[in-house]
């Protein structure tokens, strides 16, 4: 049994382990001790055969002897760069491992390293990763910051961090390299290391509690980090399986992650609902709805007027006297789009489901003469099949860019009561989420206006697929205007 | 405006862009300076959206006078705006460095006044943190399509990194979403700058140590994809005319993202995040893997499968390849095997010079086994693919990835490239 006692260093190790390879002594009876922990005894280090020996003068025997009758041993320099490596894992068996590889390189399988599935292969070259690993987290993770010292012109970049080997000695020359015109430290559990502009010092380590107090401008990164991230795309995941947590506590920037994390759906669902809506570009300020009326054609805020006929503007009851501009009283009701012939008309609501409309506003004892009637989308989305054109629905991001002219409708009609008449419509005021089959027919207040309804749109009831649902619709319809219309005559 | 709300603003209206790469150059810390590169790219933190903080990403302005629809900071939209001054810039990168949050900067800006005129000052920036404060980081600038040849060949020997955005695939989507730009004025910049590359390469010819000094780690380029209806099978073809043609590093697929005071002609939704990942995968295969473009998507499947990866999509569909012998098939069959990356395939290689493997040695080495076991076969040895297996309809099923797995395993794979 031989117990080495060496620095644990790959140079120490190299020294021990070459007159012990040389006189081929087999692996299983090699030991290596951290010196500077002193003698660890060994369960079976005490057998009788076994010899302790490190910088002692059996070592230095041993070596004499080797140099008088030199064996050569030679380890491919391939292993050795492993060696290196491996060397600062914290595994307390390392050394051993080492040994058994460099043994059997040396004694009959030169092309060990070759055998990747080899227990001992495999053994080694998953610690030289993992050792990889963490020098290139610390190179990332490391965190200056800045210390002023009393009475020095200069600052000095302190950081402290924990790696999970103690591979200071391995990463060390890396800042070494990077920062030679800067005065910092490096600060570790195990150890330290202070470069003064010219060389590098190592002291012992230092507790977590000792770390350098927070930069000022720490504040300037937290910005940054905030802001380049991209809310739209959170993959927690992915973040803590490159930046492992446990090197978080040194890192400024995580104490934020949470927060971003969490605040992400919103600002995202902000994002595709706020911000204001692309026709604002085309809009005159105005307090005419003729003026308005005739600022329309020109837009240009979605692609719907490359095939349309005309746009279809809101439309006043004949009833309605406009005093200046203001709508004395009346329903506002705003629908999805024109269809076919409101499109070839350029007026709202004329074709079947205008008529739908008219029937169910009588029923409801209104006068559609007393009216505002106007469309989320201003112009007629369809898709041409034959000589047919068939409605189809419009995207959000079209009723988005068309919302800036029901905007200006509102501001300049003021109404006390809003109808929306489809999801659409109900969209447009309240976002994509807004599902009309499970808030129709209650009074909200919004902040369009203290009393806002929202119910079926007419062509939903001609498309609804039998007699019976299409009654229960209308007779639904019929109650929500009449809702509104009680609202309306209450607020007067 | 103070810096610090510029930042804020100026980082934000960066983000879309998604290269942070730092790698592919060395460069070694000036005399009396800061900060080198060593060949190696370093990530120093991550966002939660799982994508690397390598270099500080920022706008030089917002402003810009171009209306690309997918653009926040096109003209037409209302963010809010902010200019750095050049010292700005300069510090930022300075402070950010010395602290060791970044590997170095990467400029791009909004175009005010005219192309070179923006160019200019991004040239300014660079020049004065190589020359007048020796920063030896990494300096990436996004060249804005139509610059001068003047104006690169300044670039070129400050900058690590030039790169101008393809943005969209095809012709017809940038006329219909980037009405300035056209294919023909960014492939011209990017025809460009590979000509001073070439001749800076052919200068050194021949030289003892020599070390590239003219934009070293080469153009990469950006492609939105999702904005428009364009096919990954034209992506990808777009993407190997950049590689072939213009010598370019990288070509990095970004999702189509939402983005504030959206243009109505935008869809509504971003494409699935995987698709951009397919196409990653993809653009591996094509590089390192030895795939032609045309053997993953062709005219009758355009688009990538979201489900599972081109490799394993190719090999479900030309089952009459394989099975593959571990002890026996070339490096070229090796690597089409699904779940054998590149390092697996080479470390078989070594390995089956001294003995005959069997399944237990992939085992070790922690090839996805359920994966590629169907398609292997063993010399010597009884497991493996059997024919019968191969033929079986059930195969993909037995395959393919649990769902949630994938979104992860693919993301992971796209940053290490091992598939």
């Amino acid at each position: 049994m031989i117990h080495a006692a060496i620095e644990p260093t790959f140079e120490a190790f190299r020294e021990a382990a070459r007159p012990l390879l040389a006189s081929s002594t087999p692996p299983a009876n090699v030991f290596f001790e951290d010196r500077r922990r002193g003698q660890v005894t060994l369960s079976f280090g005490d057998t009788p055969a076994s010899r302790s020996f490190g910088d002692t003068p059996e070592l230095r025997s041993q070596a004499e002897r080797t140099r008088i009758k030199p064996k050569k041993v030679n380890v491919p320099a391939r292993a050795v760069e492993l060696a290196k490596l491996a060397s600062f894992h914290r595994d307390g068996d390392r050394f051993e491992l080492l040994y058994r590889v460099f043994y059997r390189l040396t004694h009959g399988e030169p092309y060990l390293l070759d055998v990747a599935s080899d227990a001992d292969t495999l053994r080694l070259r998953r610690m030289v990763q993992s050792v990889k690993h963490d020098e290139h987290k610390m190179h990332a993770f490391v965190r200056f910051r800045k210390v002023d010292v009393v009475g020095e012109a200069e600052p000095w970049f302190v950081a402290w961090h924990r790696p999970e080997h103690p591979l200071l000695r391995l990463t060390a020359p890396f800042f070494q390299r990077r920062f030679p015109s800067m005065r910092w430290s490096l600060l570790t559990p195990q150890e330290s290391v202070h470069w003064d502009m010219s060389e590098l010092h190592y002291g012992p380590g230092v507790p977590r509690e000792d770390a350098p107090p927070p930069d000022a401008f720490e504040e300037m990164f937290l910005t940054y980090y905030k802001a380049i991230f991209n809310p739209a795309r959170v993959n927690l995941d992915v973040m803590q399986a490159m930046m492992p947590k446990r090197f978080w506590s040194t890192m400024p920037e995580t104490a934020v992650i949470g927060d971003l994390a969490r605040s992400a759906d919103t600002r995202v669902q902000v994002m595709k609902d706020g911000g204001e809506s692309a026709s604002s570009a085309f809009i005159p300020k105005t307090s005419s709805l003729a003026v308005l009326k005739d600022a329309i054609p020109a837009c240009r805020a979605c692609d719907l007027c490359l095939h349309a006929t005309q746009p279809v503007f809101g439309e006043l009851g004949t009833a309605q006297k406009p005093v200046g501009t203001l709508l004395e009283s009346g329903l506002f009701l705003v629908g999805e789009q024109p269809g076919d012939e409101e499109d070839k008309a350029g007026r709202p609501f004329i074709g079947p489901a205008g008529k739908v409309l008219d029937r169910a506003l009588e029923e409801a004892g209104i006068d559609r003469s007393t009216t505002y009637l106007t469309n989320a989308v201003k112009h007629f989305k369809f898709e041409p099949r034959g000589k047919r054109r068939i409605h189809q629905r419009p995207a959000y991001g079209e009723v988005r860019a068309c919302r800036g002219w029901l905007d200006a409708e509102l501001e300049i009609v003021k109404p006390k009561v809003i109808v929306a008449l489809g999801s659409t419509a109900a969209q447009s005021f309240l976002g994509k989420r807004f599902q009309v089959s499970k808030r129709r027919g209650q009074i909200e207040k919004t902040r369009f206006c203290d009393a806002w309804v929202a119910t079926w749109h007419p062509s939903a009831i001609l498309r609804a697929p039998d007699e019976s649902s299409k009654e229960r619709m209308f007779e639904e319809l019929v109650a929500d205007l009449a809702l509104a219309k009680s609202s309306l005559e209450r607020a007067a | 405006m103070d810096v610090r709300r510029k930042l804020a603003v100026l980082a934000d209206a960066a983000k879309y862009d998604a290269s942070c790469a730092s790698s592919g150059s060395r460069r070694e810390t000036p005399k009396g300076g800061m900060g080198n590169t060593e060949g190696m790219g370093i990530c120093h933190s991550y966002t939660p959206d799982g994508r690397c903080v390598s270099l500080l990403k920022i706008l030089f302005t917002n402003y810009c006078v171009y209306d690309c629809r997918y653009c926040v900071n096109r003209i037409s939209s209302d963010v809010e705006r902010a200019q750095f001054s050049v010292r700005e810039v300069v510090d930022l990168t300075i402070e950010f460095y010395r602290r060791n949050y970044i590997e170095g900067l990467f400029l791009s800006s909004g175009i005010v006044k005219s192309p070179d005129a923006t160019m200019a000052e991004l040239v300014e920036v660079a020049r004065s943190l190589r020359i007048d404060h020796g920063f030896g980081g990494y300096i990436h600038l996004k060249v804005p399509p139509g610059v001068s040849r003047e104006l690169i060949a300044r670039a070129g020997p400050l900058v690590d990194r030039l790169s101008v955005n393809v943005e969209l695939p095809t012709t017809a989507d940038l006329s219909s979403l980037a009405p300035e730009k056209t294919l023909g004025a960014i492939e011209s910049s990017m025809a460009i700058m590979k000509e001073q590359i070439d001749e800076s390469k052919e200068r050194t010819k021949g030289m003892r140590d020599r070390k590239e000094t003219f934009i070293p780690a080469g153009q990469s380029t950006q492609m939105i994809v999702g904005a428009t209806p364009a096919t990954d099978s034209q992506i990808l073809a777009t993407a190997t005319r950049l590689y072939t043609g213009h010598g370019l590093r990288r070509v990095y697929y970004s999702a189509f993202s939402p983005i504030p005071h959206a243009d109505a002609r935008l869809p509504g939704k971003s494409p699935p995040l995987v698709r951009e990942h397919r196409l990653y995968e993809a653009d591996w295969l094509v590089r390192f893997y030895g795939f032609q473009a045309s053997e993953l998507v062709d005219g009758t499947h355009p688009n990538l499968d979201l489900d599972i990866d081109p490799k394993l999509a190719w090999a479900l569909a030309h089952r009459e390849f394989f099975p593959i012998d571990v002890n026996l098939a070339d490096r070229e069959a090796l690597l089409r095997v699904p779940g054998l990356g590149v390092r697996n395939v080479d470390r078989i290689l070594a390995m089956r010079r001294h003995r005959t493997l069997a399944l237990e040695d992939l085992r070790k080495l922690r090839v996805a086994v359920r994966r590629s076991l169907p398609f292997l076969a063993f010399a010597g040895g009884s497991e493996g693919a059997r024919v019968r297996t191969l033929d079986s309809m059930e195969l993909r099923r037995r395959v393919e990835p649990a769902k949630q797995l994938a979104l992860f395993e693919s993301q992971v794979a796209a940053v290490g490239g091992q598939l």
